[in-house]
């Protein structure tokens, strides 16, 4: 396990080189074998305003996950009335307003971009926010920690039930905990598939096991990580299998804030009673409430470390025990490395939030959001493809005529039908034909189904006499609505080597 | 050297390694990391029962699925036709100008036209459909059998001087070969064609030709070398040549008399598929 240097100096905190995690982590090697078992964490629960918001961003994003396929958009002609539906078999990705064809991924890509420069800003603010409060693995693993807590209590009381023998009360508490995990898994993999299909019709299918073949995969392999990933593997997921901890390390200075014990006022530490006075002692009375809290496993008093998702309830469980001695709150707070220093050196702390870092990330982020804006502000309602025929390039007709073929590609990405005029803009004298279309002259019209590209071949023909060089420059002006395109392409004749 | 010492910071073993001052601590891999190479192991060991997976001396084991990828590609040709039953029917049921009006038909016919065209005509006709010397054009606008969607569609369902009893027949005569004329008057008579198309020739030579060409070719070729579709006989007129345009062409074509063979595609094709491939070289000759 790779560890995050510690930047303070650790003898100044008085806490001892070796910390005690590492201690802790040592003790539950057995004879430092090559592979380590993974240490059970019992998190306790705790009450304050950290955890209150902890809850509530769960039940928000929960509520967003699950709810969002359900909701109904209207959407002209047969188009699908669902809001947020990623349409594979048809190539659409619908938003409510917003359309995407798959041409357009690049909106998409924008998209994670986005999300990438949003969760570096915040990270270089206010730490791991993301890891602490709305990452799908934590708002799953305390989902699961509570019902953990509903079947087999707080803490002390799981432990006692993990180390008692077999009985019938704790198989029944251990059944009944797999099983809601079970049915929360299952709920978490079924609505996934309904961000995929129209969310109504596929639950019926769902049922009547009508559904198609990757809608009961997914929900299968869904099912199946939420329950592993959630119930059993939980912090082991972030330390080893997530690659954010790593990067965050490129984010983070000693300006961001994170939860952060401050050691300046608790050390040195040491159990303290009621009647002794505070003179000559740091804060912490060494209660462990921080530890027993961490859903991580890890103590905070150790500094900034990999393992820390910045969830704060070592903040709200430190509270409570400095409530209960009478010393201030937040001797664990959202901190920085360098007030904690400053402070510890017997200077005034200094946040600064403004920082070139955090500039950059600002000014990068707000330039992308414009960008994305633009473009969908923008977007064109009309795409316009030409190919020429390869294979013949021209053909000669009876007369010396020479005939060229193009498929002209034309997307409607409106949601009506539209009625295009397609126009042949190049050498004068050219006759357009297009089978099964009524031509006049250089122009033809085409309608194109709502939301639908159609692809029609249109041979442009060109007297002798227009003949005036081996390769004349044309192009395809397509008009309808308000939308016009221009697609250039080229005249070959052969001219040059007539007979 | 490995030079193995304890983390001041984590308590943990160094790797013994260095590099510019960089130490690598030892942890332990987790546990379940080991959990997931066995499961690998069992993972494949199961495989080996279900999927073929062992070659033998003849043949290999079959596994208890069964699986094959032959009989997968014929499930999946099967239901490639029920995919296509319902567009396949519609292609059955229309008429040829109604497959060429309707946007959706035409573009299923343009489909599959192609790829039994690429399959089939292009050996002759060549994969643009241009054709080669002795194979017609199909891109152009001059037809030997007529260009409309019927005709087209009749020509492909009964071939050339095939052996289907309806088949388009037509027979020039082999006027040197089989000496009904002589060298001289198949001199002139090419000179009249030459002259037929537009281009210079020896005037005396299709003065003396004239007659001759009225009482051997005007039958097919019509009076004023125009041709005529109904006997497949190819309009003289025009710049468009079956065998060649150069003198030597033509001489070589009235002394032979060539003649080309298609087969007929009738029992080879279901007749969507017949009517497919009509609308889709009809309307890449630009329709007529």
């Amino acid at each position: 396990m790779t560890v995050v240097i510690d930047r303070t100096n650790a003898s100044k905190r008085g806490a001892g080189p070796v910390s005690a995690a590492a201690h802790a982590r040592k003790s539950a090697d057995p004879g430092g074998g090559l592979y380590k078992p993974r240490a059970p964490i019992y998190p306790k629960l705790v009450h304050g305003r950290w955890r209150a918001i902890k809850w509530a961003v769960m039940v928000v994003t929960l509520a967003i996950y699950y709810i969002t396929p359900w909701i109904r958009w209207d959407r002209p002609g047969n188009l699908p009335d669902q809001a947020v539906l990623v349409d594979f078999a048809g190539r659409r990705f619908y938003f409510f307003d917003i359309q995407l064809w798959p041409q357009e991924v690049h909106f998409i890509t924008g998209l994670l971009v986005l999300a990438a420069l949003a969760l570096f800003l915040v990270t270089a603010l206010f730490g791991r926010l993301w890891c602490g409060y709305t990452c799908p693995q934590t708002v799953w693993t305390d989902l699961f920690i509570y019902v953990e807590r509903l079947f087999e209590g707080d803490r002390n009381a799981r432990m006692r039930l993990d180390a008692a023998p077999w009985s019938f009360d704790k198989a029944w508490r251990k059944v009944g905990k797999h099983a809601v995990w079970l049915g929360i898994a299952f709920a978490t993999g079924g609505a996934w598939i309904f961000y995929f299909h129209d969310a109504p019709r596929l639950l019926h299918d769902f049922w009547t096991l009508q559904g198609p073949a990757t809608g009961y995969v997914f929900c299968a392999l869904l099912t199946f990580t939420t329950y592993v990933f959630a119930g059993t593997m939980r912090e082991q997921v972030c330390i080893y299998m997530c690659p954010w901890p790593r990067i965050q390390g490129a984010m983070l200075d000693t300006h961001s804030l994170q939860v952060t014990y401050r050691y300046d006022r608790g050390e040195p530490r040491g159990p303290h009673k009621k009647s002794q006075g505070w003179e000559g002692r740091g804060d912490c009375v060494d209660c462990h409430q921080c530890v027993t809290a961490c859903p991580m496993g890890i103590d905070i008093r150790n500094g900034p470390q990999l393992e820390c998702i910045n969830c704060g309830l070592c903040i709200d469980a430190c509270d409570e025990i400095m409530l209960k001695v009478e010393r201030p709150k937040g001797l664990i707070a959202y901190d920085t490395d360098a007030a904690v220093e400053a402070r510890a050196a017997g200077k005034p702390a200094i946040y600064r939030l403004i920082r070139p870092r955090t500039i950059f990330y600002a000014v990068a982020f707000a330039a992308v959001s414009c960008l994305m804006v633009w473009g969908l502000a923008t977007r064109p309602t009309l795409d316009l493809h030409v190919l020429r025929d390869r294979n013949p390039v021209f053909v000669r007709l009876h007369d010396g005529a020479v005939r060229n073929g193009y498929t002209v590609k034309i997307a409607n990405r409106t949601f009506y039908p539209q009625t295009y005029s397609v126009r042949f803009d190049g050498p004068a004298g050219v006759i357009l034909k297009t089978p099964g279309l009524e031509a006049a002259g250089d122009t033809v019209a085409v309608t194109v189904p709502a939301n639908e590209v159609r692809s029609v071949r249109v041979f442009a023909t060109l007297p002798p006499k227009a003949l005036t060089a081996a390769n004349l420059p044309a192009a395809f002006v397509v008009q309808g609505g308000k939308a016009e395109a221009r697609a250039k392409t080229t005249f070959l004749s052969g001219a040059a080597n007539a007979e | 050297m490995a030079n193995r010492e304890t983390d001041e910071v984590t308590g943990v073993d160094t790797t013994g390694h260095e590099w510019d001052g960089i130490r690598e601590l030892d942890n332990p891999l987790p546990r379940w990391w080991l959990y997931m190479f066995w499961a690998g192991i069992a993972a494949a060991v199961v495989y080996w029962v279900l999927m073929p997976a062992w070659p033998g001396v003849s043949g290999y084991t079959r596994g208890v699925l069964s699986q094959s990828d032959r009989a997968d590609v014929a499930v999946a040709l099967k239901d490639l036709q029920t995919i296509r039953g319902a567009q396949a029917a519609k292609l059955k049921n229309a008429t040829l100008e109604q497959i060429e009006a309707d946007p959706e038909l035409q573009a299923y016919a343009q489909a599959v036209g192609q790829s039994v065209f690429g399959d089939n005509c292009a050996t002759c006709h060549g994969v643009g459909g241009v054709g080669a010397k002795g194979y017609a054009n199909l891109r152009d606008d001059v037809w030997l059998w007529g260009g409309s969607l019927e005709q087209i569609h009749h020509t492909i369902q009964v071939g050339i001087r095939s052996d289907n009893p309806q088949s388009r027949m037509s027979q020039m005569p082999a006027f040197g070969r089989d000496q009904m004329l002589t060298s001289a008057q198949i001199n002139d008579l090419t000179e009249y064609v030459v002259a037929l198309s537009g281009r210079t020739a020896d005037a005396a030579a299709v003065r003396r030709a004239a007659p001759i060409y009225q009482e051997q070719c005007s039958a097919c070729h019509a009076a004023d070398g125009t041709g005529d579709q109904a006997q497949g006989a190819p309009n003289l007129t025009d710049q468009e040549w079956l065998y060649g345009s150069a003198r030597a062409d033509i001489q070589g074509q009235i002394w032979n008399g060539r003649g080309g063979v298609m087969p007929s595609w009738q029992s080879r094709f279901d007749p969507e598929t017949l009517k497919a491939l009509a609308v889709y070289i009809h309307s890449n000759a630009g329709g007529q």
